[in-house]
């Protein structure tokens, strides 16, 4: 037994190579060089294409700091990562707290499909398929001047509200996993411990329940801010003329003004903010935690 | 502290009869067990004093107030759980405080009262760990003392000691009695342990199949138990079947049993008598009259289990195996597949009626 445990925690690193080797080989090809290329591109003056003349420079970093337009956009994004990754909790955490508490067998499983059903559709037909419900004349204006005895206009598309709706749509899934996860994972009588001490159930949800769960809601704030504050593909569509964030900047130094070096040093100094707040918050967070 | 009456509780899970027709009247500041194998109805019967679950039918009471639909928050009951259920992301002390802090208490009181309690349970030092730096002994200490120290009308105890190793457990059995008897709070005792039962409780209540079987203090239910099951699950005992005489059984060969205590089962009626393993003497070679210890019956040793302080022999006899306990005194020790005679008082013999 005690042989056995040396061998588990003491072996070092030399047998696990193999194992790790696969993934690691993947990341490098896959993520590092690609990032570095694009550490490379945004010290650049131009793209090194046809010929062109470049030289290094910092001046694509220079230009956010600048410009007040993209740090006046990187705000928007980032508020816009808030109150996506908020709604994504108040919506997300009581579908995951029924999932994992509540419903049981068959039922569960059928609902739990619902939740991960998104995953199966292609992004864009999801954010599509919200245009024709959001827009004026659309499905959901049709649907409730049907129903309603007045008058009502209901063009949401092409607002703020309908960029929170489709982000929303998109992320809700992480949200419901990471939290049922851990919610799934706290023993039932420590609930009934909490009431058998007199506790309500609103105070064993605050005291014990939300707690505990606490890992869950912090990884799918996480899962759910860093992407959403990077988005392009929801504003771009559902956002229209409001649709201007930070990544719909990034996005078209790429695809239409072919500025890659500046869109690169866009993509670095959002990488820099996002890692910045994850440290700044990580003591709270795993105080909470 | 108050008592607790529980008065013909039926409660059913779909077609399964959890508990049928329960009464039992939980005397005030009592030490109570419940018995019984698993799915006889015990911790169905704990979960609804406790108020997780209602019963069907029936009525409960606390101190004399009616509470079979009061929530389990508002009973003023307390519970240990069979896995302790601390929460694990509190310090002992906050875990021992919960029920004092939801309840809005004052801080300064909460920790003079967590103190007390965890002093009570020899855990003083302690307050600062988290659950998880405990043995499941301490840990065990924790959720009692997290229970009692909202000083609950009645202390409930789901199986409180499975987890424990013998050893602990023994310990724990006299610490917990100790704890009951000085703060002397009504308490229902969920085991399986029938040895649990017999050495802590006053008094117990043996279940099966939802039914409550037999209860009384444990003397009263080993030595008169009222069932066959009640016999043989609290404790061992030969079980003989045959037909009453009027003053005892006589057995489908023949032989007569006399038996003195027990229930009065008409002659000719079916019945059974049951005798404890401990009261049996053994003896080798033909079988000498005894007037102090009529019944006797010939047998061949088939096993002898030696237990260091006791042998265990187990007699055929007519198809039937009897089990018969000796201390060990020094005295000869039988050989396997030696005639032996076996003798017991009629006093030692209970009448069951089948």
């Amino acid at each position: 037994m005690a042989d056995q445990l040396a061998i588990g925690s003491r072996r070092g690193l030399k047998p696990a190579l193999p194992l790790l080797l696969p993934a690691y080989l993947w990341l490098t090809v896959a993520i590092f060089l690609p990032l570095s290329a694009m550490v490379f591109f945004s010290l650049m003056t131009d793209l090194p294409v046809a010929g062109k003349e470049w030289s290094f420079t910092l001046g694509n970093y220079a230009a956010f700091f600048s410009q007040s337009l993209y740090s006046t956009l990187l705000l928007s994004s980032l508020r816009l990562g808030l109150e996506v990754t908020l709604w994504c909790v108040v919506i997300g955490y009581p579908a995951a707290y029924v999932l994992a508490k509540v419903l049981k067998g068959r039922s569960r499983e059928a609902i739990f499909l619902l939740v991960i059903l998104p995953f199966w559709s292609n992004g864009l037909v999801r954010i599509f398929s919200w245009a024709m419900v959001l827009r004026e004349g659309g499905i959901l204006d049709t649907a409730l001047n049907a129903v309603l005895p007045f008058k009502i206009n209901i063009d949401l598309m092409y607002s703020y509200p309908a960029v929170i709706i489709g982000l929303v749509h998109s992320y809700v899934p992480y949200m419901v996993l990471t939290c049922y996860l851990t919610l799934q994972a706290i023993d039932d009588s420590l609930i009934e411990a909490g009431r058998s001490l007199g506790a309500s159930r609103r105070q064993v949800l605050w005291r014990v329940i939300i707690p505990l769960s606490m890992p869950g809601l912090i990884a799918g704030a996480a899962l759910i801010f860093v992407p959403v504050v990077g988005s392009f593909m929801e504003p771009r569509i559902l956002g229209g003329r409001t649709g201007t964030f930070y990544g719909t900047v990034i996005e078209d130094q790429f695809v239409s003004v072919f500025n890659w070096p500046l869109g690169a040093a866009l993509s670095f100094i959002l990488l820099a903010v996002v890692l910045i707040i994850l440290a700044l918050a990580a003591p709270v967070l795993r105080r909470a935690a | 502290m108050a008592g607790v009456q529980v008065a013909n509780v039926s409660r059913s899970f779909g077609a399964h009869k959890a508990l049928d027709n329960v009464s039992i009247d939980f005397a005030d500041g009592g030490f109570y067990a419940l018995l019984g194998p698993s799915g006889s109805g015990k911790t169905t019967l704990l979960r609804q004093i406790a108020g997780f679950d209602f019963p069907d039918a029936g009525r409960i009471a606390i101190g004399g107030e009616s509470v079979e639909r009061v929530p389990v928050e508002k009973r003023r009951i307390g519970m240990v759980f069979q896995n302790y259920a601390l929460f694990p992301n509190m310090s002992v002390a906050d875990n021992v405080a919960f029920g004092l802090s939801v309840r809005g208490e004052p801080k300064v009181t909460i920790a003079a009262e967590v103190q007390r309690a965890l002093d009570l349970v020899q855990l003083g030092k302690l307050g600062g760990r988290k659950p998880h730096q405990l043995s499941g002994g301490q840990r065990q200490r924790v959720a009692l003392a997290r229970a009692i120290v909202t000083k609950p009308r009645v202390l409930l105890l789901d199986e409180p000691l499975g987890a424990l190793d013998k050893a602990l457990r023994v310990d724990m059995q006299i610490e917990l009695k100790r704890i009951q008897r000085e703060i002397g709070i009504t308490t229902i005792f969920v085991t399986h342990d029938q040895e649990e039962a017999l050495t802590m409780s006053d008094r117990i209540g043996i279940l099966r199949d939802g039914r409550l079987v037999q209860e009384g203090p444990p003397e009263e239910i080993y030595d008169r138990p009222q069932s066959e099951f009640a016999a043989t699950f609290l404790g061992d005992a030969n079980i003989f079947r045959g037909d009453a005489t009027g003053s005892g059984i006589k057995l489908p060969d023949g032989t007569t049993i006399a038996a003195s205590t027990g229930a009065a089962v008409p002659a000719g009626a079916k019945a059974s008598c049951a005798v404890r393993p401990e009261r049996i003497r053994i003896s080798p070679g033909a079988a000498k009259p005894d007037p102090a210890n009529a019944n006797t019956l010939t047998g061949q040793v088939s096993k002898r289990i030696f237990a260091g302080n006791n042998s265990t022999y187990f007699v055929d006899r007519d198809g039937q195996t009897l089990k018969v306990i000796v201390q060990n005194t020094g005295a000869e020790r039988l050989a396997e597949g030696q005639p032996v005679v076996l003798s017991w008082s009629p006093d030692s013999t209970v009448l069951i009626a089948a």
